[in-house]
């Protein structure tokens, strides 16, 4: 419980007071948004994204290999399809309670400008779903921890530093905005930061339908790849 | 009358069941039939197949080839439903150590859909069958060997299987907790639990099963009754002698009804003439011997040979 407190909600609100608050001093406005708001509507979603993320990652392998959880659980009534499923909600569970605390936080600090905020809680699950399905397909195929560092590295970092959180998409060369637009994280920072800031959202089905999609697609990839890991 | 119809009722009946790993074939062309109320026995040495044979009961493993059906229902379209009215305590704990013993029942009678009210009570006789009530609050981690299999089989019982599925039940427990367990299992049996138990220890499987079966890379060589198969495959008596005495060997083997086996420094005689054994050893007053009526063991070694397996 510690530590993954420490990374999902700790090190989210470390950027938020020492960039919000430092880097805020210098940059000003983006786009009319006190930097400090326009960071906190980022920091909110990337929360959710590292919870998920870590939670589909390194729990779900521990209970899946060494303790034989899952094991247990297929002798019983329970399909992978069932733990698969049970998993991905419980890392959106965890993705809105860390989400939410980012979102209060930054609230009290004054970072949040619209009642309409509410609105990014369901929005934290659906992106804990999407998140949790990518991550899981990449435990189902995992021999062990050492392969998360890749994905963590290879695809969470650069999303993290590439999909809005710090500065607008726009603002990116040419050759990479269409990439990062369209990653999923991008999506939901889409959704939270308007509702976060104020302002309109372009295209909110879009958004909403492109991390539906990523989730499913997760979800049925990786009931196919733990059916084929564990039932054999 | 009622007695026949009840005793012959299949619960387990597999058909030439076949498991393949790629091209190695693990369970040969295997037929096990088990009736309601028996405990059936499947003994073999490491790596006979006695696990993949449980898997694939459970649905957890394909079938290869072959029929399998339980509770007259057909292996693997019904894995959900079979294993719904199945317990298993599996060759290697996986109890949740998230958790402490009295949640890790009530997690598991989640799974199995009961209701709360159901699952207290549930809980608390179980705890009291397997003689940890006073532990009911503690982490799997500060169980000992003994306790946290105790607490397996207790999980198995949760939701009142019909069938109850074992997987070396007793391997690497001390005597007190092992003829515990024993006890139990025919306590069980006399509620009229059907069993389905592997084991390597052959004490366990004469003292415990109605019927079994000695597996062997993926066969079935043997199967009958314990007393059927000590009958069938060896002499009633067993002489162990602690020395190679060439001329009393000579002697010993010129008997009828007897054989003979050296191992390192023992030579093993299986006889049904005792007494004019006896007499021959009683030739060498300093020669030290053991005699003991044959039993499951040397069926075993005798049709599953002693060279040392994986
Ligand atoms: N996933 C797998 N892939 C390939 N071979 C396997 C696999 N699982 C088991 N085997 C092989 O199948 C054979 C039977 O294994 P199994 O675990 O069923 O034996 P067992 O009778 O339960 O042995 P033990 O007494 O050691 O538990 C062994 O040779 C084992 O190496
Ligand atoms: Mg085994």
């Amino acid at each position: 419980m510690g530590p993954s407190l420490l990374i999902n909600f700790g090190e989210p609100f470390l950027y938020l007071l020492g960039l919000g608050f430092g880097l805020g001093q210098f940059v000003g406005d983006i786009n009319g948004v006190p930097y400090l708001v326009f960071l906190a509507s980022g920091m909110v979603a990337f929360s959710a994204t590292n919870t998920a993320s870590f939670e589909a990652l390194y729990s779900v392998f521990t209970r899946m290999v060494p303790q034989r959880t899952y094991e247990a659980m297929l002798a019983t009534p329970l399909t992978v399809d069932d733990i698969v499923a049970g998993e991905m909600l419980w890392c959106a569970t965890k993705s809105l309670i860390s989400g939410t605390a980012i979102l209060v936080v930054a609230a009290l600090l004054g970072a949040v400008s619209s009642f309409s905020a509410v609105l990014v809680i369901p929005i934290l699950f659906l992106t804990g779903l999407c998140f949790s399905g990518l991550a899981l397909m990449m435990t189902a195929v995992s021999r062990s921890y050492d392969f998360f560092n890749y994905y963590m590295t290879l695809f969470i970092t650069p999303m993290f530093l590439f999909c809005g959180v710090f500065y607008p998409i726009e603002t990116l060369p040419d050759f990479l905005e269409p990439v990062a637009r369209n990653l999923p994280l991008a999506h939901t920072i889409e959704l939270t930061r308007p509702l976060i800031a104020g302002g309109t959202i372009d295209n909110p089905l879009l958004h909403l339908l492109a991390l539906s999609l990523f989730a499913l697609v997760g979800y049925y990839i990786a009931v196919v790849l733990i059916r084929r890991r564990l039932i054999i | 009358m009622i007695e026949q119809t009840q005793i012959s009722t299949p619960i387990i009946q597999a058909e030439k069941l076949v498991k393949q790993f790629g091209q190695t074939e693990v369970v040969s062309a295997i037929d096990i039939n088990v009736s309601k109320g028996q405990c059936f026995g499947i003994l073999g040495p490491n790596g006979a197949g006695k696990t993949t044979t449980i898997r694939m009961m459970l649905g957890q493993s394909p079938i290869s080839d072959g029929q399998l059906t339980i509770f007259g229902l057909q292996q693997p379209q019904n894995a959900a439903e079979i294993r719904y009215r199945c317990g298993v305590v599996p060759q290697q704990d996986n109890l949740d150590p998230d958790f402490t013993v009295s949640e890790n029942l009530k997690i598991y009678a989640r799974y199995f859909g009961m209701d709360s009210t159901q699952i207290e009570r549930r809980i608390e006789q179980l705890l009291g069958f397997v003689e940890l009530t006073d532990k009911a609050n503690t982490r799997i981690d500060s169980l000992s060997g003994g306790m946290k299999r105790r607490l397996s089989i207790a999980r198995a019982l949760i939701n009142n299987p019909e069938l109850l599925i074992l997987d070396e039940p007793t391997t690497g427990l001390d005597p007190q907790v092992r003829h515990m367990i024993w006890a139990r299992l025919r306590q069980l049996k006399k509620y009229g639990k059907t069993i389905l138990l592997t084991t390597h220890y052959l004490e366990e499987a004469e003292r415990l099963c109605d019927m079994l079966v000695i597996m062997d890379k993926g066969r079935i060589i043997a199967q009958g009754s314990p007393k059927q198969l000590i009958l069938e495959y060896v002499e009633p008596h067993v002489f162990e002698i602690r020395a190679h005495v060439k001329s009393l060997s000579e002697k010993i083997g010129s008997l009828a009804n007897t054989s003979m086996e050296i191992i390192g420094d023992s030579t093993y005689v299986y006889t049904a003439e005792q007494n004019s054994v006896i007499a021959l050893l009683q030739s060498e007053p300093e020669l030290e011997y053991y005699h003991r009526p044959g039993n499951l063991e040397d069926v075993f070694l005798k049709l599953t040979g002693r060279e040392l397996r994986d």
